[in-house]
C-alpha cells in the first residue's frame, strides 16, 4: 500500500525545472547578498483537503533557507544512524526509536512556526528535539543516561523536553499526549497569546479513543490544536490497510477539517504548517496527515524486514528520501557545489562525533538524583533504599 | 433512596446518621466550645439529582445557617466569630478565593458550569467567572484530564473534577504517567499544579460502580500527593492548599459529608496538605482514620469514654505522604494503633499505614496494629448488605477492647 505512494510522486520533473535565472556558480560563503531572494518552487505532489480549500502548491522560500534546510536534515539523519551504532554498541539501552527517513516532518514545521508554538509528540522524538534547538550533546547524553541529557539521564529516549523552546515531550504511551497537546493549546487560548500547538501522533495511534475525545473538545472550544498524523504506513509490525478501516488519516476528523501533505517533501511541511497555523489561529483545529516513511523498524529491537520488504524501503530511499530531495534542489538552483554539500555532511559528521564523545564523558547521575524532582517542594519525608540502609534521602 | 435527618439526638436505625456535633471534639484552642446549642449536624445522603422539594428545603437551610440562624439561637451563635456552612459550601468558598486570587485557576468538568455541579460545589461560578474559567467538558474522562495536564504544563492550574472519583479510572494513564511522572522524567522541568478532586466512598446504595475507594489504586503513583477531606473546615483549607501547590494533588471528597455544618473561621487560612489532625487526645490508645470513618470513630468513642477508655484519635487527611510525625507521636504515647478505614482490606491506605507503622515504631508498639476496613467485595446494592461492607460503630468499640486487653 505504501508502493502506491511511488508511483503518484514520480511527477518531479517540476522540482528540476530551474526558476531563477541565475545561472552563475557561486560559492555559498559569497551567496550571502542573494540569501534572501525569493525562490518558488511547486510541491511534487499537490495537497489534498477535505472540509477545507487546500493552500497553494507553490511554496515561497530562499537560498538561507534551503541551505538550512540541508543542513538540519542532515544532521538529523547522521545522529539517528549515530545512535544506531550507539545501541548496537550497548550504550543506549531500553527503546531507541530513529527518525530517519521523516526528518522533513520535523524540519518543515519549524520553518513554519516560532518558538512560542507549542510541540508535542510521541516517543520519535529525537529529531523534533532537535529542530526545537536541542543541542547534540542534550541528545546523545541523555540517550546514553547521563547527567547532560536534557532530563538529566532520567528520562531517556522517549522523554525529551524543552521547556523554553515550548517542546512539550517525548511520551512513551501511544495516543496520551494529544490530550496533552489539546491542553496545551487550551491554555494558549486562555492565556490569548496568538500561538498554536502541535500536537503529533503516528498512524498507530490515530486509533485512540482519547484523540478523538481530545479533538471534539477542542472542537467544541475553538482551540488552536493542529493535530499532525506522521503517517509511516505502520503501527511497529501491523500496516496501516490491517489497523484501520479508513486510513484517510486526515479525513477521520468528520467534522475536522484536514488536509493531506507529502511528508517526504519538506517545502510541502512547509506551506501546509504555515496554512494550519492561520486556520487553526481562526477556526479551531485542523488535522494533517503527513504521508512519510521511516528506514528503521519501529524500535531497535525491530529489524524492520519481517512486516515489509526490502525492496519497499530502499525504493522509498531512492525515490522519495527527502535529504535528497533537497539536494537536488539546492543543486539545480546553483545554491552550492555538490563538494560544498558533500563538505558540509563531513562537518556534520564530525560535529556528531564529537558531541557523542564529549556525552561520554558526561557523568551517571549521582545515586541522591534518584530522589530529586519527584515532588516540586519539600517536605522532609524520608525515602529509603530497598535494604533501608543504604540509600536514605529527604524527599526535595 | 434520600433520606434527611436532622436536629439533635435523632436516632435511627442506621448508625451513621446519628447527629454529631463535629466541633465537640476539636482541640479547644481552636474555637470556643462554650455554645453547642442551636449547632446540629445534617447529614443526608443524596442520589446526583435532587429532588424538587428537598432543592427547595436545602435552598431554605442554606441562607437561614448564614442570615437567619440568630432566631432560632439568638445569643448564642451571633456573637461567636465566623460563619456557618455546609461541606459544600465550603468547598466552593475555597475555590472562589482561590479563583478571585490567581486568574490563571480554572476548573474543568462534567456539568461544572450551568449547572452547577452535580454536588453544587461549583454553582454559581460558571456565571461569575465565564466558560473559559468554568468548563463543562463532554463525557471524556481520559482526554479532560489529559488536557488538564496539558494545561498544567505550561502554568495554568486546572481543577478537574470527577462526577464521581470512580469514574477517573478512565483517566487512570494521565493521571499516573503523565500527571505523576512528567516533573520526574523531564528533570524537574515541567511543574503540574493540578488539583483532581471528587467523590468518592460508599454512598447510600449508589451500587458497586458508584461506591468505589479510589485511593488505593492512586497510592502508588510516584509524584503525586493525595489528601482527603472530612470537615468543612479542612476542606476548604485543603482546597486552598491543593490549589496553591505546585505539585499534583487528588483530593478526595466523600459522597455522604457534603452536607456537614460547621462554624468557620472568616479570615483566610490554609490547611497543611501534609499534615494530620488530631480530633480527640488520648492515652490508651491510638485510632487513625480519614475520610467519613471519622464520624464512625467519633461515635464509637463515645460510647468508648463512657465504658472508661481514653481514645486518641487523629484524622489522617494526609494519603499520601502519611504524617508519620504526628501518627508517630501518638504511637510513641499510647502504644497501641487501631486503623479505621473504608479503604478494602486488600492493598488498602491501612494496608500501607500498617505496613509505614510497624517499619518505623515497631518498639514503641506493645500489640500488634490492628486495622479495620471494609470487605474485599463489590458494594452491593441492599441496604443491609452495604451496611456490613464499612466499618461500624460498634465494630470499632469491640476492636479497641481487644487491643487494649
Amino acid at each position: 500500500m505504501a508502493l502506491s505512494h511511488l508511483a503518484s510522486s514520480s511527477s518531479r520533473s517540476n522540482l528540476l525545472k530551474p526558476l531563477s535565472a541565475l545561472s552563475l556558480r557561486r560559492p555559498i560563503s559569497s551567496a550571502a547578498a542573494d540569501d534572501s531572494r525569493t525562490i518558488t518552487i511547486e510541491t511534487s505532489v499537490p495537497f489534498t483537503a477535505h472540509q477545507c480549500d487546500a493552500p497553494s502548491r507553490s511554496v515561497d522560500t530562499n537560498p538561507k533557507e534551503l541551505l538550512s534546510f540541508f543542513r538540519d536534515m542532515a544532521t538529523m539523519r547522521r545522529m539517528e544512524i549515530a545512535a544506531d551504532s550507539l545501541y548496537k554498541a550497548k550504550l543506549i539501552r531500553g527503546f531507541c526509536h530513529l527518525y530517519d527517513g521523516q526528518e522533513a516532518v520535523a524540519v518543515g514545521m519549524e520553518a513554519a512556526i516560532t518558538k512560542k508554538d507549542s510541540i508535542i509528540t510521541a516517543y520519535r522524538d529525537h529529531c523534533t528535539f532537535l529542530g526545537r534547538g536541542g543541542t547534540l550533546l542534550e541528545i546523545f547524553s541523555e540517550l546514553m543516561g547521563r547527567q547532560a541529557g536534557c532530563s538529566r539521564g532520567k528520562g531517556g529516549s522517549m522523554h525529551f523536553y524543552k521547556k523554553e523552546a515550548g517542546f512539550f515531550g517525548g511520551h512513551g504511551i501511544v495516543g496520551a499526549q494529544v490530550p496533552l497537546g489539546c491542553g496545551l493549546a487550551f491554555a494558549q487560548k486562555y492565556s490569548k497569546d496568538g500561538t498554536v500547538s502541535f500536537a503529533l501522533y503516528g498512524d498507530g495511534a490515530a486509533n485512540q479513543g482519547q484523540l478523538f475525545e481530545a479533538l471534539n473538545i477542542s472542537a467544541l472550544w475553538d482551540l488552536p490544536a493542529i493535530l499532525v498524523c506522521e503517517n509511516n504506513h505502520y503501527g511497529m509490525g501491523t500496516a496501516e490497510w490491517r489497523a484501520a478501516k479508513s486510513p484517510s488519516y486526515y479525513k477521520r476528523g468528520d467534522y475536522v477539517p484536514g488536509l493531506k501533505v507529502d511528508g517526504m517533501d519538506v517545502l510541502a511541511v512547509k506551506q501546509a504548517c504555515k496554512f494550519a497555523k492561520e486556520h487553526a489561529l481562526k477556526n479551531g483545529p485542523i488535522i494533517l496527515e503527513m504521508d512519510t516513511y521511516r528506514y528503521h523498524g519501529h524500535s531497535m529491537s525491530d529489524p524492520g524486514s519481517t512486516y515489509r520488504t526490502r525492496d519497499e524501503i530502499t525504493g522509498v530511499r531512492q525515490e522519495r528520501d527527502p535529504v535528497e530531495r533537497v539536494r537536488k534542489l539546492v543543486l539545480s538552483h546553483d545554491l552550492a557545489t555538490e563538494k560544498e554539500l558533500k563538505d558540509m555532511e563531513k562537518e556534520i559528521r564530525k560535529q556528531v562525533d564529537e558531541a557523542i564523545a564529549q556525552a561520554k564523558e558526561s557523568p551517571m547521575p549521582d545515586p541522591s538524583e534518584l530522589f530529586t524532582n519527584v515532588y516540586a517542594k519539600g517536605y522532609g519525608v524520608e525515602a529509603f533504599g530497598a535494604d533501608r540502609k543504604e540509600v536514605r534521602a529527604v524527599l526535595p | 433512596m434520600a433520606n434527611v435527618l436532622q436536629g439533635v439526638g435523632a436516632a435511627t436505625a442506621l448508625s451513621a446518621t446519628k447527629s454529631i456535633d463535629s466541633r465537640k471534639f476539636h482541640l479547644p484552642s481552636r474555637r470556643s466550645l462554650s455554645e453547642r446549642k442551636g449547632s446540629f449536624l445534617v447529614v443526608r445522603s443524596d442520589g446526583r439529582r435532587i429532588q424538587g422539594s428537598r432543592a427547595r428545603r436545602a435552598e431554605q437551610l442554606i441562607t437561614s445557617a448564614v442570615a437567619t440562624k440568630a432566631d432560632s439561637s439568638a445569643a448564642s451563635t451571633a456573637s461567636k466569630p465566623g460563619h456557618e456552612l455546609l461541606l459544600f459550601e465550603a468547598l466552593r468558598e475555597g475555590l472562589e478565593e482561590e479563583m478571585d486570587r490567581d486568574p490563571h485557576v480554572c476548573v474543568m468538568g462534567e456539568d461544572v458550569g450551568h449547572y452547577g455541579g452535580s454536588y453544587k460545589v461549583t454553582r454559581g461560578l460558571a456565571d461569575k467567572y465565564g466558560d473559559l474559567r468554568v468548563l463543562d467538558t463532554p463525557i471524556a474522562e481520559n482526554s479532560f484530564t489529559g488536557m488538564g495536564i496539558g494545561a498544567a504544563m505550561t502554568g495554568l492550574r486546572p481543577i478537574v473534577e470527577g462526577m464521581n472519583m470512580g469514574f477517573l479510572l478512565l483517566a487512570f494513564n494521565q493521571i499516573s504517567n503523565n500527571c505523576g511522572m512528567l516533573h520526574y522524567t523531564s528533570g524537574g522541568q515541567f511543574k503540574i499544579p493540578i488539583v483532581i478532586r471528587g467523590p468518592g466512598g460508599v454512598g447510600r446504595q449508589l451500587g458497586a460502580e458508584h461506591s468505589q475507594r479510589l485511593e488505593s489504586y492512586f497510592q502508588s503513583i510516584p509524584g503525586i500527593q493525595m489528601v482527603a477531606c472530612s470537615t468543612p473546615y479542612n476542606a476548604k483549607g485543603l482546597m486552598k492548599a491543593a490549589i496553591r501547590s505546585e505539585n499534583p494533588v487528588i483530593l478526595f471528597e466523600h459522597v455522604l459529608l457534603y452536607n456537614l455544618k460547621e462554624r468557620i473561621p472568616d479570615e483566610e487560612y490554609i490547611c497543611s496538605l501534609e499534615e494530620a489532625e488530631m480530633v480527640r487526645p488520648g492515652e490508651h490508645v491510638t485510632i487513625l482514620t480519614y475520610s467519613r470513618m471519622r464520624y464512625h470513630v467519633m461515635q464509637a468513642a463515645k460510647t468508648l469514654v463512657n465504658k472508661g477508655y481514653d481514645p486518641e484519635v487523629i484524622d489522617i487527611r494526609s494519603l499520601k505522604p502519611f504524617d508519620l510525625y504526628t501518627i508517630g507521636n501518638s504511637v510513641k504515647k499510647t502504644h497501641r494503633v487501631l486503623i479505621v478505614e473504608e479503604c478494602m482490606r486488600t492493598g488498602g491506605i491501612g494496608a500501607s499505614l500498617t505496613a509505614a507503622i510497624t517499619e518505623n515504631f515497631h518498639d514503641y508498639l506493645d500489640a500488634p496494629v490492628v486495622c479495620l476496613s471494609s470487605q474485599d467485595v463489590p458494594t452491593p446494592y441492599a441496604g443491609t448488605l452495604e451496611e456490613w461492607t464499612v466499618v461500624q460503630p460498634a465494630q470499632i468499640v469491640t476492636a479497641v477492647e481487644k487491643l487494649c486487653q
